[in-house]
C-alpha cells in the first residue's frame, strides 16, 4: 500500500547548493560539485525587529521555504506546514546552558522563546502572515524521512497542499563532541494532492530489515554524513536527473521508508 | 474525522500517579503543587514535581535511555494497565501497524544540564548518551522499544501544544494508511532551562498558580507524562470514550505573546468542533489552557466567550498540576476523559474571585453534571494552537 503526493515546488540550501534551480546542474552531474559553505540569508520577509532575533537554523528554514513556495505559485499563507529538524537552534540552547551555569548568569526572554523547537515554524507564520496549522518534528538522524512521511500523510488526509521543510545546523561545542556534524543543510518541498509539476512521490512504510541509505557519489555522501537533513540528497538527485527511482530511507530501529520518485 | 476510541489512557503528574489517583485529587480538590525544592531554580516559586519518578529504573536493555523524562514516562507506563492494553492491541493489529507519536518540549535536556555542571577545565562535557536522552526522538524511541512496537516513530515539539498535537498527527498517519493504531501523548520534566526561561519572561507565579483569578500572577511549572492508545472506533464502541475531533492553527503574530483577541485560539477551537461535526452547544465543559498568566487567560477567555458565550462551564486544571508544557495537552486529555467518565466539572483551584473582566463561563467549584463532550485547549510559543474534542463516541 502506498501513500502519494505531488511536488509543486522545491527549495534547497546546502554546501555548494545555493538554491534548487541553481543546483540543478550539480545535482544532475552536469557540473562539478564544490561544497563551499553557505551562509543562511537574513530573512527579508520578517519585520526588522524579528529579523534580528533569528538564528541560523531559522534563517535556513525560511530561505528554503520561501524558494519552494515561490516556485509552487501557491499563496504562502494558505499552506499548512511541517517543519523537521533534529537539532533545532543549537546555538540558542548552548548559550542558555552557558548562562545557566555562569555565576549570576541570566538568560534573555528572546533567547528563551527562540529555544523552542518550533521557532522556525513560528517565524514562518509571522513572515507568511499564516494562521494555518503547523507542526514541528524532531527525528535525530531520521528526521528527513520521518518528516516526509508525516507531511505526505497530512496532504492525503486533508487533501490540501503542505509546505514541508527539513533543516539542520550542526550543534556547536561542547555538544558537538556528543553529536558531531558538518555543514548547514535545508530542503523544502511544497507537496500537493495528486500530481505535481516536479514529480510524484509514492511512499510505503517498511517495518523491518532496513539498513543504510540510498547510494550517492562520494562528494554528496560526505555532505549527507555531516547533516541529517542532507539525507534528502538521493531524492533531490532523482528529481534533478528526472529519473524514476526507488529509494529506501532508514527510520528508527531497522524500519524504513520506501519512496518511489516519478519525475 | 471519524471518531477514535481511546482504548487505554494513563497519566502521572503532581496531582497523582495513575488515573485513579488523578481522579481522586480532582474530585477532592487536592492540588499537587508545592514550594520549589529543586536546587538552582528561581527563588520563591512553586512547582508540580513527581518525586515517585525519580528513583525509577528503566528495564535493563533500555538503561541507556535513562533521564528524568524517560523515568517519568516509565512511571506513567506502569499505571492503568497501559502496557497490557498495548500488548492486546499488538495482537489485534500487529506491532508494525502501531505508531508511536509523542510530544515533548525539552525531552531529556535535564541530563545535559547535569553534564554541563561537570564540564572539565577545557569546557568538555563528560560522556553521556545524548541521542537517547537529550534528543527529541529519545521519548518515542524509548516507548517504541519498551512496548515492543515496530510502527512509525514520530517526535513532536511544538512547545506547549506538543502533547495535544500528537493526537492530531497520529490520526493523520492512521488516516493515510501508515498505521492502524497509535500510542500518543507526551512527557515533559522539570529543568532549569524552562524554569529560568519563564522566569526571564517574568511569568512565574509567587505561589501556586491561580488561573482565571482576578489577581492571578503567573504560571507554576509542573512535570507530567500522559499516554493514550487510540484506534479507529467501531460500531461496538458507542458510548465509550474517544477522540471525536481535533483542530489546530497558528497565530502568525508573535513568538511568545498570544494574539490579544485570541484569533488563533478561536480558529483552533472552531477547527476542532468542525472536525468533530459538533456545534458549540454540544460541548459540556471546556478544559482551558489556562496557564495563569495575565495575557493567556485574558486572551483565552475572549476566544471562548466568542464561540460559547458564558453558557459552557470552563476551567483550567493547572492549579492541580502546574503547567506541564509539552505534556499538558496529553495530561488534560486524560483529565477530560475523567470528567466524562465521572460526570464531573472541576472548578479552577484556589480562585476566590474570577477576573471580573472575563466573559466566559468560568467555574471555580466542582459540580456534578452529565459530561459527554469536553473541548480541551492547548496554546504555545511560536503561536501554536491546538484543540481536542474528547467525549463519548456517538
Amino acid at each position: 500500500m502506498t501513500v502519494s503526493a505531488g511536488i509543486a515546488g522545491i527549495g534547497l540550501l546546502g554546501p555548494g547548493l545555493a538554491g534548487w534551480t541553481a543546483s540543478l546542474p550539480v545535482l544532475a552531474g552536469l557540473a562539478s560539485f564544490e561544497p563551499m559553505p553557505v551562509a543562511p540569508p537574513v530573512p527579508a520577509l520578517l519585520p526588522a525587529t524579528e529579523r534580528r532575533r533569528t538564528g541560523p537554523s531559522v534563517r535556513l528554514a525560511l530561505a528554503v521555504a520561501t524558494e519552494a513556495v515561490q516556485a509552487s505559485g501557491l499563496p504562502p499563507g494558505d499552506l499548512d506546514t511541517v517543519f523537521a529538524s533534529s537539532n533545532g537552534e543549537g546555538q540558542v540552547i548552548v548559550s542558555i546552558l552557558d548562562a545557566l551555569h555562569a555565576p549570576g548568569g541570566a538568560i534573555s526572554p528572546t533567547q528563551f522563546h527562540n529555544s523552542v523547537h518550533n521557532a522556525a515554524a513560528g517565524y514562518w507564520g509571522i513572515a507568511a502572515g499564516s494562521a494555518r496549522p503547523s507542526v514541528s518534528l524532531g527525528g535525530h538522524d531520521c528526521v528527513f524521512a520521518t518528516g516526509l512521511m508525516q507531511a505526505v500523510a497530512q496532504v492525503v488526509t486533508r487533501n490540501a497542499p503542505i509546505l514541508f521543510v527539513a533543516h539542520d545546523v550542526p550543534l556547536p561545542p561542547p555538544l558537538a563532541a556528543l553529536r558531531p556534524g558538518e555543514g548547514l543543510f535545508a530542503v523544502a518541498l511544497v507537496l500537493v494532492p495528486g500530481a505535481g509539476s516536479s514529480g510524484v512521490l509514492d511512499l510505503a512504510y517498511i517495518a523491518e530489515g532496513v539498513g543504510g541509505e540510498p547510494p550517492l557519489t562520494p562528494a554528496f555522501d560526505t555532505v549527507r554524513l555531516g547533516n541529517p537533513a542532507a539525507r534528502a540528497l538521493p531524492l533531490l538527485v532523482a528529481l534533478a536527473t528526472r529519473r524514476s527511482s526507488a529509494l529506501r530511507f532508514s527510520l528508527p530501529g531497522d524500519a524504513g521508508l520506501d519512496v518511489r520518485v516519478t519525475p | 474525522m471519524t471518531p477514535y476510541r481511546i482504548s487505554a489512557i494513563t497519566a502521572a503528574s503532581a496531582m497523582g500517579v495513575g488515573m485513579n489517583a488523578t481522579q481522586a485529587a480532582l474530585r477532592t480538590r487536592r492540588g499537587g503543587l508545592r514550594p520549589c525544592d529543586l536546587p538552582d531554580m528561581p527563588d520563591g516559586i512553586w512547582i508540580g514535581r513527581v518525586p515517585d519518578a525519580e528513583p525509577i529504573d528503566l528495564p535493563a536493555p533500555l538503561a541507556n535511555f535513562a533521564c528524568r523524562n524517560t523515568r517519568l514516562a516509565e512511571l506513567a507506563l506502569r499505571q492503568d494497565g497501559f502496557v497490557a492494553a498495548v500488548a492486546a492491541a499488538k495482537s489485534r493489529h500487529g506491532a508494525a501497524r502501531i505508531a508511536v507519536v509523542l510530544g515533548t518540549s525539552t525531552s531529556g535536556i535535564e541530563e545535559t544540564e547535569r553534564a554541563w555542571a561537570r564540564r572539565d577545565a577545557d569546557g568538555v562535557l563528560p560522556t553521556y548518551d545524548f541521542a537517547r536522552t537529550h534528543d527529541l526522538h529519545s521519548l518515542p524511541r524509548f516507548l517504541r522499544a519498551r512496548l515492543g512496537l515496530a510502527g512509525p516513530c514520530v517526535s513532536i515539539s511544538t512547545a506547549c501544544t506538543s502533547g495535544a498535537r500528537s493526537f492530531l498527527d497520529a490520526v493523520a498517519l492512521i488516516e493515510a494508511g501508515f498505521a492502524d493504531a497509535a500510542v500518543v501523548g507526551g512527557a515533559d520534566t522539570l529543568c532549569r532551562l524552562t524554569l529560568h526561561g519563564f522566569g526571564s519572561l517574568e511569568l512565574l507565579a509567587r505561589g501556586p498558580t491561580r488561573p482565571c483569578a482576578e489577581d492571578r500572577d503567573g504560571i507554576s511549572i509542573g512535570e507530567a507524562a500522559a499516554f493514550a492508545l487510540i484506534e479507529r472506533a467501531g460500531p461496538a464502541d458507542t458510548g465509550r470514550i474517544g477522540l471525536l475531533g481535533a483542530g489546530a492553527s497558528s497565530d502568525g503574530h508573535h513568538m511568545s505573546s498570544p494574539h490579544p483577541d485570541g484569533l488563533g485560539a478561536v480558529a483552533a477551537m472552531r477547527a476542532a468542533l468542525d472536525s468533530a461535526g459538533l456545534a458549540p452547544g454540544a460541548i459540556d465543559y471546556v478544559n482551558m489552557h489556562g496557564t495563569g498568566t495575565r495575557a493567556n487567560d485574558a486572551m483565552e477567555d475572549r476566544a471562548i466567550a466568542r464561540i460559547f458565550g458564558d453558557t459552557v462551564p470552563c476551567s483550567s486544571t493547572k492549579g492541580w498540576t502546574g503547567h506541564t508544557l509539552g505534556a499538558s495537552g496529553a495530561l488534560e486529555a486524560a483529565i477530560a476523559a475523567i470528567c466524562v467518565e465521572n460526570g464531573l466539572v472541576p472548578g479552577c483551584l484556589g480562585v476566590e474571585h474570577v477576573d471580573p473582566g472575563f466573559g466566559a463561563g468560568i467555574v471555580v467549584a466542582n459540580h456534578a453534571a452529565q459530561v459527554d463532550v469536553v473541548l480541551s485547549n492547548s496554546f504555545g510559543f511560536g503561536g501554536s494552537n491546538c484543540a481536542l474534542v474528547i467525549g463519548r463516541i456517538p
